[in-house]
């Protein structure tokens, strides 16, 4: 489904074409309106004028998200605050909130975005979505909620928290479409369970938009089971926009960059040096549009591959593909990158383990440990500890197959690990 | 035969505690247990009066639980008693997994819980050696 078929299809050289346009625009503009990027430029002896599309891209300087942080709270924005009608702020796990703005158009674009991103799973006005991402300075709940007033579905905006009524909700409302990160929505069908309410009978959920923290293959499999229902990824953040800066068709094959609006390019995350295409590294992305927080070649963090092919839903919008996880979650176990993504793909392939998992990081001398605590599920207990061992072997020794490096494992009772209600908390780092 | 419990149990203090609390709760009297265990967890089994009510309620306290089906001798209580069973058992070549035992205050006799590789060979074994099986019903009146 479509909401806006002219911008969704554009063929890749239409698409250059209005980023070209696009990105010379925002350059000019921000140069106009920005003292930071105006500094940056003097730097590196640029001036707009040398950007004449979207090969130069890579002249532009990098923002980095301690270049919003340095500059708390309006440092970045490039208009008035008369022009700004809201504001955003990111968790600051260290130390200050990250705070963006948006004038009116911004809102409007985001809105457009998200009424793409809700359309291509297949949710229509006649769907009932139900948000259970967090409403606030948190942009999940606030972004799909205008995204789906704009398509038409009826919104709940059930916000986070409170399983118990969020089920007795989506029950007595019908809710056909969930919105919530995916830790949550398997929080919610194992909560369901405990509450003797069948969610596969009892809730009429069609499709999943889940996001806000990378999840596996394995684990949207999961999701679909428990909660009968097709499992999409959406992506965002708040420096960008929030939600709808990237989102999975039908075809749930990588979500789909809104690229006339967020321009994209992968770079090596060490050096900053633009990578080629089918090459995995850093996601990088430029605000084509935005006026409230423009940015120009902002580093996401995201590691990923991007793909360019024409993708069998008609868009040409490129996909990110194996999204790993975020550089700042990267573990160096004995000198081998780790993703916490990749364990999860592996360890949610193994059906005797339940859905939540953490990963305990130790020094041990010099060396660094990483332990894999996984819950049992209920029914797979049998009474010989040798299948127990069998099992904790079998799980140590494919995830040390797929890393390359060896891991301990722990199995752990069910329902003991902690639940999220946003988003999960995969890593406890001891090291420090 | 008599249903045993096994449940689920991480190696750390206060594990024990929540599983029994759960069960005295529920009214259960446990009648004979074990524990077999590694350096993370271990796995208690159990023999108790009412069996299927205690799989539910540990069930529904999001306890990990399993029940099945273990053979029950009664041996009298004198020296030799387990020995007599382990060796009809050996005559007939079934593998003794593991095995425990408990003795009642009521009962001159002493009862073993048969955990084995060959069930239905060890009944058969058993029976023609005149060994009486003991039955769940017998050990829930207990």
């Amino acid at each position: 489904m479509y909401w806006n078929k002219k911008a969704e299809t554009l063929k890749p050289g239409e698409l250059k074409k209005l980023q070209d346009k696009r990105l010379k625009q925002v350059t000019e503009y921000v140069y106009r309106n920005s003292r930071f990027y105006r500094e940056k430029f003097k730097e590196l002896g640029l001036k707009p004028e040398d950007i004449k599309g979207v090969k130069d891209l890579d002249k532009l300087p990098l923002t980095k998200k301690t270049d919003l942080r340095d500059n708390y709270p309006y440092g970045l924005f490039c208009t008035e605050l008369e022009n700004i009608v809201r504001v955003h702020a990111s968790s600051g796990t260290t130390g200050k909130p990250t705070v963006v703005g948006y004038t009116g158009n911004d809102i409007e674009l985001w809105t457009e975005v998200m009424a793409r991103s809700i359309m291509a799973t297949g949710a229509t006005q006649k769907d009932v979505l139900h948000v259970a991402y967090g409403y606030g300075l948190f942009t999940g709940g606030l972004g799909l909620h205008y995204g789906g007033e704009r398509v038409g579905c009826t919104v709940i905006p059930a916000s986070g928290g409170n399983s118990a009524r969020q089920l007795l909700l989506m029950q007595d409302l019908g809710s056909t479409v969930l919105a919530c990160t995916p830790s949550y929505a398997v929080y919610l069908a194992e909560y369901a369970e405990g509450e003797g309410i069948d969610p596969i009978e009892d809730l009429s959920l069609r499709v999943g938009i889940f996001g806000a923290e990378p999840w596996s293959e394995p684990m949207r499999k999961r999701v679909e089971d428990a909660l009968d229902l097709k499992a999409y990824d959406i992506y965002g953040l708040s420096e960008i926009v929030g939600p709808g800066v990237a989102q999975e068709c039908e075809q749930q094959c990588g979500a789909h960059i809104w690229s006339d609006y967020f321009l994209p390019e992968v770079i090596d995350p060490k050096t900053g040096e633009q990578l080629g295409q089918g090459e995995e590294g850093e996601l990088v992305l430029t605000t084509l549009t935005k006026e409230g927080i423009p940015l120009l070649r902002y580093r996401t963090g995201d590691r990923t591959i991007l793909e360019y092919d024409k993708c069998s839903c008609g868009r040409y919008h490129p996909r990110m593909i194996k999204v790993r996880g975020r550089t700042d979650d990267m573990l160096i176990i004995r000198g081998v990158n780790v993703f916490p993504s990749q364990i999860e793909h592996v360890l949610l392939k193994i059906p005797e383990v339940g859905s939540h998992y953490i990963l305990v990081v130790e020094r041990k001398g010099p060396l660094d440990l990483l332990t894999v605590k996984v819950e049992v599920t209920q029914d797979i207990i049998s009474d010989k500890v040798r299948d127990l061992i069998g099992l904790e072997k079998r799980i140590k020794s494919s995830i040390s197959h797929a890393l390359g490096v060896n891991v301990g494992v722990e199995l752990v009772e069910p329902f003991t690990l902690e639940r999220s209600r946003g988003k999960a908390v995969r890593i406890k780092d001891l090291r420090n | 035969m008599i249903k045993q419990l096994s449940v689920f149990l991480e190696n750390e203090p206060g594990r024990l505690v929540k599983v029994t609390r759960i069960l005295e709760d529920g009214g259960i009297d446990i009648r004979a247990l074990t524990v077999a265990e590694t350096a993370d967890f271990g796995i208690l089994r159990l023999i108790v009066n009412d069996p299927d009510k205690a799989h539910g309620i540990l069930k529904r306290n999001s306890v990990a639980v399993a029940s099945d089906s273990v053979i029950g001798v009664e041996v009298d209580d004198k020296p030799g008693g387990l020995r007599a069973i382990a060796e009809i058992l050996a005559d007939g070549e079934v593998n003794i997994e593991y095995v425990y035992a408990f003795v009642t205050k009521s009962h001159k006799k002493a009862f073993v819980v048969l955990r084995v590789d060959d069930r239905e060979r060890a009944v058969k074994v058993l029976d023609s050696n005149n060994i009486r099986l003991v039955e769940q019903d017998e050990v829930s009146e207990i």
